[in-house]
């Protein structure tokens, strides 16, 4: 068996009562106390996430923007200094290659958040199609990454930072900001439906911030939180997971993330021609909500059958913590895609009826 | 952690119970903590027959699908239909409130093949 990959924070799970598991390669905690509880602290009070597993590559030179019009489906032309942006990057065919964040820092020098699993061929992919001046560095090793989620997010971070945090917009970040007289990328962006923020700060200070945060949030609640409330969270939310609702096969438009692709943008981008006609003449798939009607739970890669007919499989399913409910997300053929259409899903070898639902399952309310 | 004495144990960390010929089962206290919050239990009918070591139903965490194997071979003669909707008994009384099913088996000495509770604490301490 090969050697399971650490985050800089794996010596102080076991403190917490984490309990690891083999994520993708991954030694990671996939609860601390219990999945709904933590799943319920984020939704009401906060949560604090360990995703240093999450990898980071720094794009500098001054062909970088020229470079990522090329590489990535959305309009990275749009982004102001300090802003982050969601985007897909997709092969030729449409297919994804993943999804991830682009932060730009300042003109010609950007920071790209890639999922863990998919660091190396991300890295080579971009590598590979690097044109110009453009120098590419993965930075996955050295830096480590907190998620501070949930409505108190905000309240308890402010006890440890020298800057006004309430100043960082939507999906804007800060550099440099002092936590405890640590410096870290603060941006106010999240993977769980709730406010809060990312924390992105050199791998030897995250024991320290871990630690401080987790006492400074002891009075509100902020509980440590393990990855299965952060599945259950996004699932909730409709945030796409790469592995389940996007993979080479399936196409940002099918996966509805049709929001981060802009056809009409002035570059050329990879992928373009087939997410073009796409976005012009429909997906043969899509993605959509089913709430079970007979007793069962959907999981991710159970069929979906219209009659007789196989018409997709699920890609997450679970019971929803928030809402209680049996829910999923299936990929189907699209014509069977519209709320309240009956289909069934196979449950260890039994059709159970199900209905699309409307997604997403749940949203915050905001202020 | 609990191992009442008093109950047999299967590798797949069931737990079985002697009453007058019959059997009581469920999971133990070991399984419900490794498996998390429990949100879906699905159970066999009256009048099916188990066969030992085959599945006979599963359990649900928020996470995963859990298969339950026969501890032992019989048929099905009472089921806790509390845990429809009440599957949170299984985490907070494995051996009380969330007792699976009852089983007339075929042949009540397989009981005795099962482990003691000394026997699965060592396995599970193993682990």
């Amino acid at each position: 068996m090969s050697q399971l990959k650490r985050t800089p924070l794996s010596e102080v799970y076991k403190d917490y009562g984490g309990k690891t598991i083999d994520f993708g390669g991954w030694d990671l905690p996939v609860q601390f106390s219990s999945i709904k509880e933590e799943h319920e602290a984020v939704r009401t009070k906060a949560g604090l996430f360990d995703v240093s597993h999450m990898g980071e590559i720094e794009v500098k030179g001054t062909d970088s923007l020229k470079y990522l019009q090329k590489m990535m489906t959305n309009d990275i032309s749009k982004l102001k200094n300090s802003g982050a942006q969601y985007t897909a990057m997709c092969y030729e065919n449409g297919g994804t290659v993943d999804d991830l964040l682009v932060y730009k820092i300042e003109d010609d020098h950007y920071l790209l958040v890639v999922n863990a699993s998919n660091i190396e061929k991300d890295f080579n992919w971009l590598q590979d199609h690097a044109e110009g001046n453009v120098e590419l560095k993965n930075l996955s090793e050295d830096m480590a990454q907190l998620a501070i989620q949930g409505p108190l997010a905000e309240k308890v971070l402010q006890k440890l930072a020298g800057t006004n945090l309430s100043d960082i917009g939507f999906f804007k970040f800060q550099q440099d900001v002092d936590l405890n007289g640590k410096k870290a990328l603060v941006s106010r962006t999240g993977y769980t439906g709730e406010d809060g923020f990312e924390v992105y700060c050199d791998a030897k200070d995250a024991v320290a911030l871990w630690n401080e945060i987790l006492e400074a949030g002891k009075e509100e609640g902020v509980l440590p939180c393990g990855l299965g409330a952060r599945d259950t969270l996004r699932f909730e939310a409709n945030l796409a997971l790469y592995g389940q609702e996007l993979s080479p096969e399936i196409t940002p438009l099918e996966a509805g993330i049709g929001f981060a692709v802009k056809v009409n943008k002035e570059a050329d981008f990879i992928g373009k021609e087939v997410l073009k006609n796409q976005k012009e003449n429909g997906v043969p798939r899509k993605l959509a909500g089913i709430e079970m009607i007979d007793r069962g739970i959907p999981r991710h890669g159970y069929p979906v059958y219209k009659g007789e007919e196989l018409i997709g499989e699920v890609t997450t399913g679970t019971q929803s913590p928030t809402l209680k409910k049996n829910i999923g997300l299936v990929l189907i053929k699209k014509e069977h895609a519209e709320p309240g259409t009956e289909l069934e899903v196979e449950i260890r070898g039994k059709r159970l009826k199900a209905k699309i639902a409307a997604t997403p399952f749940y949203k915050r309310e905001k202020n | 952690m609990s191992t009442p004495k008093e109950l047999r144990y299967s590798e797949e960390h069931e737990w079985v119970k002697t009453e007058d010929g019959k059997v009581r089962i469920g999971i133990t206290h070991f399984a419900q903590s490794e498996l998390g919050d429990i949100v879906f239990v699905e159970l066999p009918e009256v009048g099916d027959e188990l066969s030992a070591n085959e599945p006979f139903g599963s359990v649900e965490s928020v996470k995963t699908v859990s298969e339950l194997y026969a501890p032992l071979s019989g048929k099905v003669v009472e089921v806790n239909e509390d845990l429809n909707d009440n599957p949170e008994f299984v985490n907070e009384s494995p051996y009380e409130k969330a007792w699976m099913v009852v089983v007339e088996p075929s042949d009540l000495s397989e009981v005795e093949s099962l482990m003691t509770a000394e026997q699965y604490e060592e396995m599970t301490n193993e682990d």
